[in-house]
């Protein structure tokens, strides 16, 4: 086998923090090379490194044998080096040809769209996908999207393919098929580089390099490795994921949505007659492809969306007209999917995030002015029970790392509320540690007598901590199943609006 | 008799909205590329501004036109590159980058102005001389409203078609259009974004500054401050009316130069409405469409956004 590409000692460092400390690794030609391990273990920073988008402090790279600097993605490309971001790097107005051709290089002034239109045609016939070349790219889903991607890249016949986490948007059958195509990539010759976290992919790539902290932690032949032994690696400890899960029988219905319409910025339906119901003491899953309506469910159900039509009630009381204060005081607790855009205030203290909408409390206010000291002592007090690492309470929360951040969130939402939680991917950019504490916390609420509405891409996750997973798919619930009595194969198929015989569809 | 009087009033109404949408045209023009390519350049007004002052002194010195039109446009591109220089590079908010070039450019012209003139009479000159068509201008009406013209009126208008193709079926084009809409596009492509969004700039300003120099040179035969009296505003306003679309905002350049030239000829069609109103009706237009067409804008998402990695 011939190494396409070769780094040897790579380091890198942002201010204090080591992202990549020593990193040597090569990548064959011919093979899936998938690099694992937890967010911020530098699996960005190296595959960066490799694109020529970061510039490494010290080390070297050779591709073909020969030693290159990469100064710049332009190098790279030239060299035949592409790469798949994780947030996909397209131009939504345009169209699937015309965001070919951005960068695509040719002769001439002019646009050659005809020759440019027989070649996307004869990819998508190799890959079997399906993909109009005069689509708008902004109408068409996630995963072709991801397609215009790989195709754009491949325009510029490169030999060396990076995926960052390409399947984190995507449904089990859509990954299946993207994996199957970049099988058929390595069998052309090519070398595949996969960033990824989830061990059902890594199993099925040739070698790979797990990364923690920084550092290369063991580079294996996937054959001979085994996932426990890789998440092992990848953690540097043994993890137990199992949850102490009593089925505790549920009480009242505590959150009930029927019938409920909502639309979206640009006057088309993003929830279409959804209904949904949760009860005390039970975990509710909401499991579906990133923008079918998760977002929007949960900020109708904290009024922040009018409603066309439908019925909201929570604890029994009718909330349709109420507002977003009315929610709150019904004992309401929200985590929303972006921490920074929703859930917090960067340039404000860590003290000020944990009050934020309670600030009008007697408790933290003498008269109409806030009462520092009662604030701080508070937020002292949150600090240490929900673990924020932080030097005080008055360390701005856009200084803090995701896990930390997310701890600030919780800390407030899970004092402030009394009855039902919705948490919208809790989890989300976090590592192994503050997931599994994220989830005990739920865990804990839950026995507390809490209902909780939990969405979730770790279809794992939800399979383990939920009693009921409902999915979404275009702003409607299309079942309801036990997942006891599923498989993430099964949900994958619902989530892509498949109508899937047998499921108990309907099950309360 | 009356018959003919009111011909020649229509046709003078015509000639004026094709004269006076020149320079507004030429800078939507130039603008509207530097907008497709994300830069929210408010600086308009003071680049036209100095355009026409530059073109008054080099005509004033040198007697030469040429000479005129190629200082103006200098000057302009001065103007560009500080403009790309705070927004791209320092990435300074665009509204303030343009504020500051707008309160330096009335500063600096008037402070010049005053110390050029120094009490003494003003020069004054003929402003350029139309260039009649052969044939074409003989046509009855549409001959003398649409070729005798001034030169830079046919270029002007040309010019649009050749923006639209450069826009839509250049590979450049295409490039600065991805640029408006996602700089990150163009990035991770290895496509330089900064030298992109410099070219894009400075070649509005330089568009801009021509249409300052046709305002000075081609209306008028002295300069007074403040010449451009709002028109590079008017031609941000086209670009918003005219949603960014060439021919679009060549129609919205047309209706606001029509406008312009029913006020100016307000007294001899005998309309009852004070002309101070009719100039303001442009703005109170596009505020209109703007309100109707919400939600339908394709403004560039990138639009007054300075790009940084990560």
């Amino acid at each position: 086998m011939t190494v396409a590409l070769q780094a040897s000692g790579l380091s890198k460092r942002y201010g204090d923090v080591v992202a990549l400390d020593d990193v040597s690794l090569d990548i064959h030609a011919g093979e899936i090379h998938c690099l694992f391990g937890e967010n911020g273990a530098g699996k960005s920073t190296l595959s960066g490194c490799l694109y020529g988008y970061v510039q490494p402090d010290s080390g070297a790279l050779a591709i073909d044998g020969r030693p290159m600097r990469l100064r710049s993605p332009a190098e790279a490309l030239r060299l035949g080096i592409g790469m798949i971001h994780q947030h996909f790097k397209l131009v939504g107005r345009l169209s699937v040809i015309e965001n070919i051709l951005v960068g695509a290089g040719g002769r001439g002034l002019f646009l050659d769209t005809r020759a440019a239109r027989r070649r996307l045609a004869a990819l998508c016939a190799d890959y079997g996908v399906a993909l109009s070349p005069d689509a708008i790219v902004e109408e068409l889903p996630v995963g072709l999207q991801q397609w215009v991607e790989i195709i754009k890249v491949l325009f510029l016949g490169v030999r060396v393919l990076i995926l960052d986490e390409p399947t984190a948007v995507l449904t089990p059958q859509e990954s299946d098929r993207l994996m199957a195509a970049l099988e058929r990539m390595r069998d052309a010759g090519m070398a595949i580089v996969l960033i990824s976290h989830k061990l059902r992919e890594v199993m099925r790539s040739d070698r790979v390099t797990v990364l923690r902290a920084g550092k290369l932690v063991a580079s294996l032949k996937t054959a001979e490795t085994s996932p426990e032994e890789l998440s092992v690696l990848m953690v540097g400890r043994k993890v137990s994921p199992s949850y102490d899960h009593n089925r505790e029988t549920p009480g009242e219905i505590v959150l009930d949505l029927s019938d409920v319409y909502v639309n979206g910025e640009r006057g088309h339906r993003v929830l279409d007659g959804l209904s949904i119901h949760v009860r005390a003491h039970e975990i509710v899953g909401l499991a579906g492809v990133a923008g079918n309506g998760q977002r929007e469910l949960f900020e109708t159900i904290m009024r922040v969306r009018p409603l066309e039509a439908g019925r909201i009630s929570i604890d029994g009381k009718d909330v349709t007209a109420g507002s977003t204060r009315d929610v709150i005081d019904l004992g309401v607790g929200h985590i929303p999917d972006d921490r920074y855009l929703q859930g917090l205030i960067g340039s404000f203290t860590i003290a000020d995030n944990i009050v934020l909408g309670r600030h009008h409390d007697c408790a933290f206010r003498k008269g109409p002015f806030l009462d520092r000291k009662a604030i701080s002592s508070f937020a002292a007090d949150s600090m240490s029970e929900y673990r924020v690492a932080a030097r005080d309470s008055g360390t701005r929360v856009d200084r803090l790392s995701g896990g930390n951040a997310q701890k600030v969130i919780l800390a407030r939402e899970l004092q402030r509320s009394t009855s039902l939680l919705l948490a919208n991917q809790p989890t989300r950019g976090l590592d192994i540690g503050v997931i599994d504490y994220v989830y005990r916390q739920l865990l804990a609420k839950k026995a507390e007598g809490f209902g909780i509405l939990l969405a979730s891409e770790e279809l794992d996750d939800l399979m383990t901590l939920c009693d009921r997973i409902a999915v979404i798919h275009r702003g409607k619930i299309v079942g309801v199943v036990d997942p006891s009595g599923t498989t993430p194969q099964h949900l994958g198929l619902m989530m892509a609006g498949q109508a899937v015989s047998g499921g108990d569809a309907h099950a309360h | 008799m009356s018959g003919l009087f009111q011909e020649a009033i229509f046709v003078s109404l015509l000639a004026a909205t094709i004269r006076i949408a020149t320079p507004l045209l030429l800078s939507a023009m130039g603008e509207l590329v530097t907008q497709r390519a994300g830069i929210w350049n408010v600086g308009v007004e003071g680049t036209m501004l100095t355009g026409a002052f530059i073109a008054y002194i080099a005509y004033a010195v040198s007697g030469d036109h040429l000479t005129a039109f190629a200082l103006a446009i200098s000057a302009a591109m001065v103007l560009g590159a500080i403009t790309a220089f705070l927004s791209v590079t320092l990435r300074v908010d665009h509204f303030i980058t343009g504020l500051g070039i707008n309160l330096l450019a009335s500063g600096l012209t008037l402070f010049w102005f005053r110390s050029f003139v120094k009490g003494k009479a003003q020069p004054t000159f003929d402003s350029i001389g139309t260039v009649p068509f052969p044939y074409l201008s003989d046509i009855p009406v549409i001959g003398s409203v649409l070729f005798d013209q001034r030169l830079l009126t046919y270029a002007a208008f040309a010019l649009v078609p050749v923006v639209w193709a450069f826009l839509y079926r250049t590979r450049t084009g295409l490039e600065l259009r991805a640029l408006g809409e996602n700089p990150a596009a163009l990035d991770t492509m290895g496509l330089n974004v900064v030298a992109r969004q410099y070219a894009a700039t400075i070649f509005g300003s330089a568009l801009t500054g021509l249409g300052g120099a046709f305002l000075m040179l081609g209306f008028s035969d002295r300069f007074v401050p403040e010449l451009s009296a709002g028109r590079g505003w008017l031609v941000v306003v086209a670009l918003i009316a005219g949603n960014w679309h060439p021919l679009r905002v060549t129609s919205a350049v047309l209706a606001f130069s029509f406008l312009e030239s029913v006020a100016t000829h307000s007294q001899a069609i005998g309309a009852a409405v004070p002309y101070q109103l009719l100039l303001a009706l442009p703005y109170v237009i596009s505020i209109a469409i703007i309100v109707m067409a919400r939600g339908k804008s394709r403004q560039p998402a990138a639009l007054g956004e300075s790009y940084s990695r990560s």
